[in-house]
């Protein structure tokens, strides 16, 4: 179950009848806010299944589904990491691009070649540590950094190829966004992509959850003011979680250079950004910074590529895919503010 | 007397089965300050929304205003009525003018444009009659706490207003702010308003109230005449009990003669402190006076770090110490409670077992890295046993408590780093008596164990209750020190005499 202090609650003893029926209204409210958009996704796969007779279920559709939300539930968690401390990153689409064009270009270089996909997390990393230096040690707004990265990271992808499409048919390690992990063989198995996405979201939950940095990173975005009186060294903590946004960036962009074998730094990631922050507030993440989950984001992502997917099996326009994908984020943001009616800070 | 000119009678007020209010009387009369006391919780604020339209009562009841009964309904219903309530936190828009704020929501409009030079003539005289030193055009941002509080009476006094209900209306206010808002409230009693004054500090009440009535746990226990009103008999209906020592004061008073514990020398920020000396010896309490703005949390925020400072060193049992921002204050043993615990010391939306062991995190990491829950469970609930802290849970959010149960857990957060100095800025502000006695003997036991405390404080007998020795400071540097005598406790007297610059007029 997602972890969000419920465990916490139902642990604790009661003293009053009173206090019995306010702990059980308490716990009622913490699991609505726990399981969050997770009943959504559900009755969006359900609905979809039968709307397209049955085609939504199955183990290939799964897998094009599970393989399709890869690369933007990693964008998405440290997107989460942005959110969770009140700020935001728009570069991600523009980093990943980079990071694919300097991942693909070392590929090339026969003895490097191997060194393709630490160089684009390096790539990455560097990035999002620019970002959150301008931001934490300038004090200039999150929006304004990124939205300037956004536009010059871009800019220095297409320098990184020279404007052109690079190809790299034999690039090392291209399992990754092609393969499949045999988890019974020749009955299931499941996309590489998908097994890193996963991952990514263990290790952020570890970190946010488990971490002292993570509560860090919680206090940061609830009340930064309280957050240095009270010790904390928010420079470091906003470091961090832009310099853990670009470097998710850079893995998002060695998956797609994997998967595609090829990397256009003009096209390559063009407004992945508002997929990430879709999933990240379809997730329950508070824009205000300090409330939210990475497991809501997980739920985030993959109610996008289940919709992506299921509006292509029903036969929907494209067209109609966006009117009705941007209708379902309001309508998810507004179901939101409902359920966090109760919290302390609205 | 003349007749009320609002009777309450039997009003109740239930949420969900649970009895708010429980058939409140309650008469007020033109022409006097009715003072309304009670702890956190026990009504007030209940009331006060059912007079402002904000709540409706049970049936049963009824409100009567100039001898009619009166529906009290929807937002503007109290405003109808005659009544305006100025809340604790003012609710003006302070990117508009003052005059724009007096006729918000009632603007006058000609043939649909604002009427701004229209509204401006019709605020002058109002304002002209409060005393007010800044203009009708004056934006609401340029004026400071005292000046926004004239704005609200005066918009009260716009609407025609026969009733008007303040919320603590000094807590952000200095000294001199208050005693002019005094003044202003005893001009509108004499012009037959009614006020029904609602706060904490006992000396308001002495110093206004010609009438006290005290609510506890939604009932009104007692109302007190003039003659009567005198803080035993207010603190005994506040808490039902006799309070024989509200202050508490066990630990040694010659504490002060011991080991010196920190040493702050000339500290100075450039611009409101300016060369600040001051000692804090092993287990004494020392009291830090002043106005509002003489410096004071400024000099403690240059001690911890959390300012730059210009010049200025610190010495920590007799060894020089660079302590360049809060956490390393923390480390070395400093600990300071901020005066406004929501904006600046807690966070709201974490649970409490997380704002306790906020602090102590990085100490207690498993690797340097993993939170090390148990010990975080153990510390919380050995907070919650040893402080009394009130809520269902470790793991309910800080910003369900109470006040003063919200301050319990803020101290909490500092006394797990087990500090040598604590410094305690405003430590008992908007909390209720109960949680304030405690929160007294907290700082006594601490005194006790050997902890050098320097308590800042507005509130004069609390410092005079629960101090050894005071410390007084005025407009950016130490005014004086006032002792006790042999046989004589700190005169508050010498202390405002400090805070204000008047001794040198006795001299």
């Amino acid at each position: 179950m997602p972890d969000n202090g419920a465990a916490e609650v139902q642990s604790a003893p009661t003293t009053t009848n009173g206090a019995a029926a306010e702990t059980k209204r308490q716990r009622v409210r913490m699991l609505i806010s726990a399981l969050g958009m997770l009943p959504v996704l559900l009755i969006l796969c359900i609905g979809f299944h039968f709307l397209s007779e049955g085609r939504f279920f199955t183990g290939q559709n799964l897998g094009i589904v599970l393989q399709q939300a890869a690369v933007n539930t990693v964008l998405a968690a440290g997107m989460t990491f942005v959110i969770l401390t009140g700020g935001i990153d728009l570069s991600v689409g523009s980093i990943l691009a980079a990071a694919a064009m300097a991942g693909l270009t070392l590929s090339k270089l026969p003895e490097l070649g191997v060194l393709w996909l630490p160089a684009a997390l390096l790539t990455g990393l560097v990035f999002g540590v620019v970002n959150g230096a301008l931001i934490a040690l300038l004090r200039l707004p999150p929006f304004i950094v990124t939205l300037g990265s956004l536009t010059a990271v871009r800019g220095l992808a297409r320098l990184l190829g020279a404007d052109t499409t690079v190809f790299n048919p034999s690039i090392p390690y291209a399992f990754i966004g092609n393969g499949s992990l045999t988890l019974v063989p020749g009955v299931a198995s499941i996309p590489w992509l998908s097994v890193i996405a996963l991952l990514v979201i263990l290790v952020s939950w570890l970190v946010l959850r488990r971490t002292v940095l993570g509560v860090h990173i919680y206090a940061v975005g609830g009340n930064e003011s309280a957050a240095r009186l009270a010790g904390i060294k928010v420079w470091g903590v906003l470091i961090f979680v832009y310099g853990i946004s670009g470097l998710f960036a850079g893995l998002g962009g060695a998956m797609q250079a994997a998967r595609l074998y090829a990397a256009n730094g003009l096209q390559l990631g063009q407004s992945y950004e508002l997929d990430a922050i879709t999933a990240v507030i379809l997730g329950g993440t508070s824009f205000v910074g300090g409330i939210g989950s990475i497991w809501g984001t997980l739920v985030g992502a993959l109610i996008i590529a289940v919709l992506s997917n299921g509006l292509i099996l029903v036969g929907v326009s494209d067209i109609w895919q966006y009117v009705i994908k941007g209708l379902v984020i309001i309508g998810a943001v507004a179901l939101d503010r409902y359920r966090l009616q109760g919290s302390a800070r609205t | 007397m003349n007749d009320p000119i609002l009777e309450m009678r039997g009003v109740s007020k239930s949420f969900f089965g649970i009895k708010a209010l429980r058939a409140v009387d309650l008469t007020v009369y033109a022409g006097e300050i009715h003072a309304l006391m009670g702890e956190n919780g026990a009504g007030k604020s209940t009331l006060m929304k059912i007079l402002s339209g904000a709540y409706r009562p049970d049936p049963g009841g009824e409100i009567r205003i100039e001898g009619h009964p009166v529906r009290i309904e929807g937002p503007l219903g109290g405003r109808a009525a005659g009544i305006s309530i100025i809340y604790q936190e003012l609710s003006l828009a302070p990117n508009l003018s003052v005059a724009e704020n007096i006729y918000l929501g009632r603007e006058i409009s000609r043939s649909g444009l604002l009427a701004r030079g229209e509204m401006r003539e019709g605020v002058g005289p109002i304002l002209k009659r409060l005393g007010a030193d800044f203009l009708p055009s004056t934006l609401v941002a340029h004026l400071s706490m005292g000046q926004r509080q004239l704005v609200e009476i005066a918009r009260a006094l716009h609407a025609r207003s026969k009733i008007l209900i303040m919320d603590e209306p000094t807590t952000a206010l200095s000294a001199g702010e208050s005693a002019r808002l005094f003044a202003l409230i005893r001009q509108l009693r004499a012009e037959g308003l009614a006020i029904i004054y609602i706060s904490h500090r006992m000396d308001e009440v002495y110093a206004l109230g010609d009438r006290v009535t005290v609510l506890r746990d939604g009932r009104l226990v007692g109302s007190l005449d003039k003659p009567d009103i005198r803080a035993d008999t207010i603190v005994r209906l506040m808490v039902g009990r006799d309070v024989s020592s509200f202050y508490k004061k066990d630990h040694d008073p010659d504490a002060g003669r011991g080991h010196p514990v920190l040493a702050a020398i000339d500290m100075a920020d450039g611009q409101r402190v300016r060369g600040c000396s001051l000692t804090v010896h092993a287990g004494e309490v020392i009291g830090m006076a002043g106005l509002i703005g003489a410096g004071r949390t400024e000099l403690a925020h240059l001690i911890i770090g959390a300012l730059p400072k210009t010049s200025g060193r610190l010495e920590l049992e007799g060894h020089p110490v660079e302590i360049r921002n809060p956490g390393e204050a923390l480390e070395a043993g400093i600990a300071y409670l901020t005066e406004d615990r929501k904006a600046l010391g807690l966070f709201l939306d974490m649970s409490c077992l997380d704002n306790i062991n906020l602090a102590v995190l990085g100490r207690d990491a498993k690797l340097g890295w993993f939170l090390d829950r148990d010990k975080a469970r153990e510390r919380a609930d050995r907070a919650f046993a040893g402080l009394s802290i009130r809520a269902a849970n470790v793991g309910v959010p800080a910003g369900g408590l109470s006040g003063g149960n919200q301050q319990k857990l803020l101290l909490s957060r500092l006394l797990a780093i087990g500090p040598k100095v604590l410094i305690l800025d405003e430590p008992t502000r908007g909390v209720d008596v109960g949680a304030k006695s405690e929160i007294y003997s907290i700082i006594d036991n601490l005194a006790k164990a050997g902890t050098a405390i320097l308590v800042i404080s507005s509130d004069l007998p609390e410092i005079i209750g629960i101090c050894d020795r005071v410390v007084v400071m005025r407009a950016g540097h130490i005014a004086g020190e006032v002792r006790r005598g042999p046989n004589s406790p700190l005169a508050q007297e010498d202390i405002m005499a400090l805070a204000t610059g008047m001794e040198h007029l006795d001299a």
